[in-house]
């Protein structure tokens, strides 16, 4: 037993370490560091809660986080909508089976950094494909990531398509688990593919639904690459997100009290914000 | 009415299956065509030409950022295999004292978001003097909460006969743990592999912020420095640039599909 004990413990030891360096010491720090000014060059100086008040009215940070929830008001109810309809389409004997399934995954293993490069080829004004397409079938060319009214949107429909596999193999998991006595039943019942897919696969599915609405949501607050790569943040700081900025103040302007004062108010907004849609979608299920 | 159905189901599957696959072959054409054609919808370049590539590999080093990134990914995820293994087994099959506070935190640490501690580690980085080394790509990646915990499952459900018996024939914990668990643990253990691999392949912020050394930088990031810096200067090079970081994983995926499936959908199952 104290063998055992003495295993144990030796063997769990680099882990303790690492987590007391990687993970305690960060967390702890943030939280310094919020009441701090420092460049990494000089001392850092105390300044109280002058990082928080800063922020408070920071009308960059406030556009960064409004950013963010018009990419999730676009991005989550299309997640849902295309990885629902992709995993009932899949969820049936099928020729290729597996090869459909692949084929929706294939963005998913690739790194976002080519993704966003491929789609701003794929967005250009005027050699994008999209818009070949468009002038093709008689439309005209549109703008899409130098119009502030479109960036954002195209942006989260690109990084729908990019995830919409990894959802559907969720959804597929979920399907797996409505029992065939249900489905027999409102069958005889009478009910119709529409009737069938609203009152008994949707409900069943509701599991998944909330997965899907709080990773897609943290998904959407750790928005990064994609601004970064396509469009810098503009036009008008409209794809500004607010891991960018958090990059900038690090990165470009050394501001370390302040970056890691937005890296701790975005890790509360996210836990707000997944709080309060387990709430809604909880008490919508009430009812 | 039944034929119309499957048809329009199959023909529906198709246009989505397209959707998904297309613009990665329009990449793939366009890394083949001169400036003159890249715009073109037709996937078949009218005239061949290796150019981009050639400019691209040597405007920038990319084989050396193809060389880096395979080496921080495979460290890691040897790391996380050996490592991960060891504390999982110790939190599964071994009492200590502080085993349960240890699982506890290894949850807490899954709920707190990167951002939260991506600059206390960064400063860190920097007053260790780490900045423009592997160390700073490499260390903080060795152990990985969410491989440790579907390992610790893994290895809760091996029976203790094995474990006593083995022990009987003076066999040590580490030995008990590489030659008994691991060969059970080939499911796991493949889903960490690839999971972490891949995880640590298209890395990106982390990078950004500790490397501006060219000779230390992995793909996706030399890749996103070199586009944005107009080091490219047109398009087919920059997409013959992703290609590198691309092909590699299109070949591996196309032959362990449904091990990157259940392995990068998985994880967030069961996170």
């Amino acid at each position: 037993m104290r063998a055992e004990q003495r295993s144990g413990t030796l063997l769990a030891a680099p882990y303790v370490g690492f987590l007391l360096a990687f993970a305690a010491y960060p967390i702890l720090f943030a939280v310094i560091l919020v009441f701090l000014q420092w460049d990494l060059v000089t001392a850092p100086a105390f300044t109280g809660l002058d990082n928080v008040r800063l922020l408070a009215s920071d009308s960059r940070f406030w556009r960064a986080v409004a950013n963010t929830f018009v990419f999730l008001s676009i991005h989550v109810p299309l997640q849902i909508a295309t990885a629902l309809a992709l995993a009932v389409a899949l969820n049936r004997r099928l020729v290729l089976r597996s090869f459909w399934r692949a084929a929706f995954f294939l963005p998913v293993v690739i790194s976002g950094a080519v993704v966003a490069i491929l789609w701003s080829n794929l967005y250009a004004t005027d050699v994008g494909l999209i818009n070949r397409l468009l002038v093709r079938i008689g439309l005209a060319p549109v703008p899409w990531l130098t119009d502030p009214a479109t960036a954002m949107p195209a942006i989260a429909v690109m990084v729908t398509w990019k995830n919409v596999g990894f959802y559907v193999i969720i959804y597929l998991a979920g399907l797996q688990y409505i029992p065939r006595s249900c489905q027999e039943a409102i069958e005889i019942d009478g009910a119709n593919a529409w009737q069938r897919f609203r009152y008994l696969t949707l409900p069943s599915l509701l599991p998944q639904t909330i997965l899907v609405v709080t990773l897609s949501t943290i998904n959407g607050f750790q928005l990064f690459i994609e601004p970064y790569v396509m469009t810098g943040g503009g036009p008008l700081r409209r794809t500004y997100s607010v891991v960018l900025y958090l990059y900038t103040n690090a990165f470009s302007y050394q501001k370390m009290g302040y970056a890691a004062t937005i890296g701790v108010a975005l890790a509360l907004i996210i836990g707000g914000v997944v709080f309060a849609q387990r709430r809604l979608i909880g008490r919508a299920e009430a009812l | 009415m039944k034929f119309f159905g499957r048809f329009a189901l199959y023909a529906g599957l198709a246009l989505a299956a397209l959707t998904f696959i297309y613009p990665f072959l329009w990449m793939a054409s366009a890394t083949l065509k001169p400036p003159s054609e890249v715009g073109a919808l037709s996937l078949i370049p009218h005239q061949i030409t290796l150019d981009n590539y050639r400019l691209m590999w040597a405007r920038a080093p990319f084989g050396r950022a193809l060389l880096n990134s395979t080496f921080v990914a495979t460290t890691i995820t040897v790391a996380v295999l050996v490592f991960g293994s060891m504390t999982a087994y110790a939190m599964a099959r071994l009492h200590f004292r502080g085993r349960a506070a240890l699982n506890a935190a290894t949850i807490a640490v899954l709920l707190v978001p990167g951002q939260l501690t991506l600059i206390p580690l960064y400063t860190l980085i920097v007053q260790l003097g780490w900045i423009d080394t592997y160390t700073a790509l490499i260390l903080p990646y060795l152990f990985n909460a969410t491989a440790i915990l579907m390992l610790r499952q893994f290895f809760l459900q091996i029976p203790q006969s094995l474990i006593d018996a083995a022990r009987m024939d003076g066999m040590g914990e580490l030995r008990i743990l590489f030659t008994i668990f691991w060969p059970l643990s080939k499911p796991v253990l493949s889903i960490v592999a690839i999971f972490t691999f891949m995880g640590s392949w298209n890395e990106v912020l982390w990078p950004l912020l500790v490397v501006r050394d060219q000779q230390i930088m992995t793909l996706p990031q030399l890749l996103t420095v070199f586009a944005l810096g107009g080091g490219a200067g047109s398009v087919g090079v920059s997409l013959a640039a992703s290609m590198v970081l691309v092909i590699p994983v299109v070949v591996a995926y196309a032959f362990l599909q449904r091990n990157f499936i259940e392995s990068m959908a998985g994880t967030g199952i069961k996170g």
